[in-house]
């Protein structure tokens, strides 16, 4: 075309940013690469894979598939490496964390072109968003490596990290996922994804030009086995995993048991809000940010654009009038908005998601956009008329997919945005204030949005509610991911549960009249479904009394009540929260006589031990209550013109198992900060020695605690815990018993994949307060979510 | 005075003979304007943050080079109403600025570009009113029209009936197009009853002249007011808005002139009516060129890349332009004395 027929026409035309210093990259290399370990590439192995152009499908480079054999060499190289790694101290290490960071926006433009070559994502994208985050992130973290001996005191590594990581932000995760485990002393093993290794590999020859030890970087390459291979290593201490929601599930069971760390950051759904008083037009530009960033293979694209009825119509002629200019094409144009589907396989999964969803009724609507004649795209695509319980607004497409729905009113929008499995993200458009900061913590997301969307960075955490996985990624919160309290490595076995030996029937032993420990459902008495009782017997073989033998109805009624009471419970203020504390407290107190009776009577403890028992109860119901206005969130300080809220969320209904031993003091111990943080629980007591929690509800009773706030059902410990784990409704869970029971809570808490914390059969000392009335169990409470509030006229 | 008013006025203007009638108009139908919609105005979201972060992405999101880009520089030149807007303005001086607006490149290099055929000029030459015949005069047989600021620009606190007899003046000497500057105070008292007033009359008094409306957003407050303003003026039947005079502290910025395309558009959806813009102020590089081009195109559509939609107000942007012409040209990087200053 000349020069005037272009002034006519105005067209774009291309602008593509060279790729020759990436292909001369891969040629120095001989587009073959072995692994990263202990310091050095491995050459090329035997069984080797392909690494794909998605633009045009060439070969960019030919990777190795690595064994079992490779996977313990990188394993035993991150073990040798971590000691001396974590003696260096944070200050040493905060120096390889800079020259990282450093050597990473010194080569930015190649890592930007061999991302979008790899991944098929635009070049704008590499070298806009995933580059210079990426090396925001290890700056970022070589400042906690700096401070970790200052701001987390009796912390220490956990270990080796296993990370295995997905392919939409190859870079980027990569980034997330070493930068605060190397900060804080953890060495790591990391698999990149199959389609997209090639950044990773070039991160690895980074890592020798920073100088960084052998072995605390260890890069292996493959397909899942490998990722299966490292999350099942014994010497791997954690494993963080981002992905989908159905691998998620794996590696949770896989590592069930092992005492291994996990964190998860998995598949969503997110809905984007779009509220009648919001600026329209600018909440259009959002969607683009929100569905058409990285075609739309994004875990926290807003999928679910949910848009208040009086605005609807026009709302979304103006999306699809703004969907007519999106350009779709050649990543390494940097005039594209949308560059390829990373593969076929994945290419052929969404179309036939949509396929399925147009069968099934949805209206379908795309604009006129070109897309070249061969490669990997896929279309920026809306679909109408979907229904809310319909696959395609429940299941993540992971694609240019954007499905809509509107709504009536603020509530039905938190029903509709919450109507669903995942809790990842949300965005909510409005310029009402009031409104948009009222609704964000009602919404089931780690991420909150408002009036913007996909906004990242490193001093603010990242990650899910409910299915769309665990832990935070980024900010202070995240480094708790990669660090254990110091103290953990000598807990002790936790004693034999079993009870003792019934040798003397009859009640007859007792003063006064007899008493029938009821379960504690919804603030009412409430018989054991079974109709049967359990006995509880003295150390000596007395019996003592008889409780509910709790089934899977029981627990079935408790967490309902629980549920019931979360709502009014999660609202009232910290304050009203910790006056029931110490009213609790306070009528406790009163009965201390009656409970050390008790105590001594099911403990045989010592008249001594059993008074320090009842005080210290008192003293945790004191220290939660203390903790209830105070547990504060954050405000996070990240390069935008607002503010990140840190807000710390309870879980929700939690599931509480109760050591055999300190049968009070591990009660009230844990369910104090659970409920102190605005969870509601259902508590299996002692299974030998239940009676003191029993004798518990007549205190709540006594001291204002809303019914439903706390349940207790009495039996089997194993039992019950098995009901609790396997139960949808619950979100956390908390199991203090045996090592097997342990493995057991955490696999089967995948099917919903709710928070557990596990004893892996070691006791807490219950008398220690740095152990049972520390921070850990306020963390365990509650859930970070990050608020993102751009401002400004 | 209401939209009726504003038509039977410019009805009867054809009718008496009194204005000039005879002006190209353009592709479009000229804006008839429409009652005072207190409900637009009130309805009005604008979210700084999120414009800014949309006006950040128009530089990075589209990028044009080579042919292309020299296409597009010379697109720039065409659609750029070459200013003058100085106390020491002298006819000689608005005569050499009007040979410069003839003539904007040197002949080597239309010939280089092979564009000879395009008969490249400028989109107008705008200048003060006392300048208006002088530069009529120079422009005489070129096509371009000579646009007049007016109004009491550029602070617009002279005696309203001046301010209007200002405007008639500066047509009966030939001036095809009015840039009115609007009274700040009617925005920021949110009298938006006297904003449209003022400026249907000022659209009144224009004829068949094209009549520019400028906000002087440096001066509203927010980006908000930017949009209220320029849907106030589009109802009172403003043919384009323009961001700023040039002497305000900010003038022309994405974020405001994103606010105002996006009003533009909403006002063609309620209307049909497509109404121009013109950032000016503070658009020097051809680089700015580009991007406010880009924003045109994305926003608007290809519609607004025509002289009749889209104006840059501009003293230095050619300058800029002509190195980078001649550097496509040649490989060389330019020099400022290698071009006829304006």
């Amino acid at each position: 075309m000349t020069i005037a027929e272009i002034f006519e026409t105005m067209d774009y035309g291309t602008a593509p940013e060279s790729s020759a210093m990436a292909q001369a990259w891969l040629d120095r290399h001989d587009r073959a690469f072995g692994h990263f370990i202990d310091g050095a590439f491995t050459k090329p192995g035997k069984a080797r894979f392909d690494s794909l152009s998605p633009a045009t499908g060439a070969q960019l480079a030919s990777l190795t598939e690595a064994t079992q054999k490779d996977v313990n060499a990188a394993v035993a190289a991150a073990a040798r490496a971590q000691k001396g790694w974590a003696d260096l101290g944070g200050p040493g290490r905060a120096r390889h964390l800079y020259a990282l960071a450093r050597l990473i926006q010194k080569h930015a433009r190649l890592f930007a072109v061999l991302e979008s070559l790899d991944n098929g994502k635009p070049i704008r994208e590499t070298r806009d968003a995933d580059v210079p985050t990426a090396a925001r992130h290890f700056y970022h973290h070589a400042g906690w490596a700096q401070l970790m001996e200052t701001e987390l005191p009796g912390y220490d590594a956990v270990g080796v990290a296993g990370q295995i990581i997905p392919w939409n932000f190859p870079f980027l995760m990569l980034a997330w996922k070493i930068a605060p485990a190397l900060a804080m002393g953890n060495t790591v093993v990391l698999k990149p994804a199959e389609y997209t290794s090639l950044t990773a590999l070039l991160f690895a020859e980074i890592c020798l030009e920073a100088g960084l030890p052998a072995g605390v970087v260890n890069i292996v390459t493959g397909h899942g086995a490998v990722g299966s291979m490292i999350a099942g290593h014994a010497d791997v201490d954690k494993v963080a995993f981002t992905g989908s929601t159905g691998v998620g599930r794996l590696l949770r069971e896989q590592t069930a048991g092992s005492g291994k760390k996990l964190t998860l950051e998995l598949g969503g759904k997110s809905p984007f809000i779009v509220f009648d008083d919001a600026d329209l037009d600018s909440a259009v530009e959002g969607v683009v940010d929100a569905i058409w960033f990285n075609q739309g293979q994004v875990c926290c694209a807003g999928s679910r654009l949910l848009v208040h009825e009086a605005v609807a119509e026009r709302f979304l002629d103006k999306l699809k009038l703004r969907m007519a200019t999106l350009r779709v094409g050649d990543p390494l144009d940097k005039s594209v908005d949308l560059g390829c589907i990373v593969d076929p396989v994945q290419h052929a999964r969404i179309t036939r998601m949509v396929d399925q969803g147009v069968a099934d009724g949805a209206v379908l609507y795309r604009a006129d956009t070109p897309l070249p004649d061969s490669g990997c795209y896929y279309p920026p695509t809306l679909l109408t008329g979907v229904e809310a319980g319909s696959t395609l607004a429940q299941e993540e497409i992971f694609g240019p997919v954007l499905v809509t729905m509107s709504f009536r009113t603020p509530e039905e929008a938190v029903q509709l945005a919450n109507n669903s499995r995942y809790g990842l993200a949300a965005s909510l458009w409005s310029e009402n204030i009031n409104l948009a900061l009222g609704l964000a913590p009602q919404i089931k997301a780690g991420v909150v949005w408002i009036n913007c969307t996909n906004q990242f960075d490193a001093a603010a955490g990242f990650g899910g509610f409910r299915e769309s996985g665990f832990g935070r990624e980024g900010g202070r919160e995240g480094l708790y991911e990669y660090v254990k309290p110091a103290w953990q490595k000598s807990l002790k076995d936790a004693p034999e549960a079993k009870p003792a030996k019934l040798v003397e029937t009859g009640l007859g032993g007792l003063s006064g009249i007899d008493r029938t420990a009821k379960m504690y459902i919804g603030g009412k008495q409430a018989r054991p479904d079974s109709g049967y009782a359990m006995p509880v017997v003295s150390p000596k073989g007395r019996l003592i009394g008889q409780v509910g033998h709790g089934n899977r109805k029981d627990i079935r009624n408790a967490v309902e009540a629980a549920a019931v009471a979360l709502g009014g419970w999660q609202k009232a203020s910290g304050h009203l929260r910790a006056q029931i504390l110490y009213y609790i407290a306070e009528n406790l107190s009163a009965r201390a006589a009656e409970f050390e009776g008790r105590l001594r009577e099911m403990t045989g403890a010592s008249a001594k031990a059993a008074a320090t028992e009842v005080q210290t109860s008192i003293d945790r119901l004191f220290t939660a209550a203390a903790r209830a206005d105070k547990y504060d969130g954050q405000v996070h300080s990240v390069p935008l013109r607002g503010a990140v809220l840190a807000m710390k969320e309870p879980v929700g209904v939690l599931g509480i198992v109760c050591p055999a031993e300190a049968p009070l003091l591990a009660f009230v111990s844990l369910v104090a900060p659970a409920i102190a943080m605005g969870n509601t629980v259902v508590v299996v007591p002692s299974e030998i020695a239940p009676l003191a929690a029993t004798d518990l509800y007549q205190v709540f009773d006594t001291s204002d605690l809303p019914g439903g706030v706390v349940n207790i059902v009495t039996g089997h410990r194993d039992e019950l815990s098995g009901t609790l784990a396997d139960h949808y409704g619950v979100d956390g869970l908390w199991y203090h018993g045996s090592r097997d029971g342990s493995a057991r809570v955490e696999k089967a808490s995948a099917a919903n994949l709710k928070r557990t914390w596990v004893n892996n059969g070691k006791a807490l000392d219950w008398h220690n307060p740095t152990q049972a009335a520390g921070d850990a169990l306020l963390r365990h409470a509650t859930e970070v979510k990050n608020v993102w509030i751009p401002y400004g006229e | 005075m209401t939209s009726t008013s504003v038509e039977t006025a410019q009805a009867q203007g054809a009718a008496d003979g009194t204005l000039p009638v005879t002006q190209d108009h353009g592709r479009f139908p000229r804006n008839p304007g429409m009652p005072l919609d207190l409900d637009v105005v009130a309805s009005v979201r604008v979210n700084t943050s999120a414009v800014e972060r949309r006006a950040a992405t128009f530089g990075t999101r589209r990028s044009v080079k080579k042919d292309h880009q020299a296409a597009w520089l010379l697109r720039a030149i065409s659609l750029m109403d070459l200013t003058t807007l100085s106390g020491d303005d002298t006819k000689a001086r608005v005569r050499r600025l009007c040979a410069k607006a003839r003539h904007p490149l040197r002949d080597d290099l239309v010939e280089a570009l092979g564009i000879a055929d395009l008969n490249l000029t400028t989109g107008a030459v705008c200048v003060y009113h006392e300048m208006v015949e002088t530069a009529v005069a120079a422009l005489e047989g070129s096509g371009i029209p000579v646009a007049a600021v007016s109004t009491g620009f550029p602070e617009a606190l002279s005696p309203f009936h001046l301010r209007v007899k200002e405007i008639e003046e500066s047509v009966r000497a030939g001036a095809q197009e009015i840039d009115i500057v609007i009274s700040r105070r009617h925005v920021l008292t949110g009298d938006w009853q006297a904003l449209y007033d003022e400026m249907a009359t000022y659209r009144d008094a224009c004829g068949s002249a094209h009549v520019k409306a400028i906000l002087a957003t440096g001066q509203l407050g927010s980006l908000r007011n930017v949009a209220r303003a320029s849907h106030v003026c589009m109802m009172a039947g403003a043919d384009f808005i323009k961001t700023s005079t040039g002497k305000e502290s900010v003038n022309a910025t994405l974020p405001v002139s994103l606010v105002m395309v996006r009003a533009i558009r909403d006002y063609q959806a309620m209307t049909g009516q497509m109404i121009g813009f013109k950032p000016a102020g503070g658009i020097s590089k051809a680089k700015d060129a580009l991007v406010y081009l880009s924003m045109m195109k994305e926003e608007l559509g290809r519609d607004w890349l025509e002289p009749d939609l889209f104006r840059f107000g501009a003293s230095s942007l050619l300058g800029d332009i002509e190195r980078q012409l001649e550097h496509h040209v040649t490989g060389r990087y330019s020099a400022a004395f290698r071009h006829g200053i304006s």
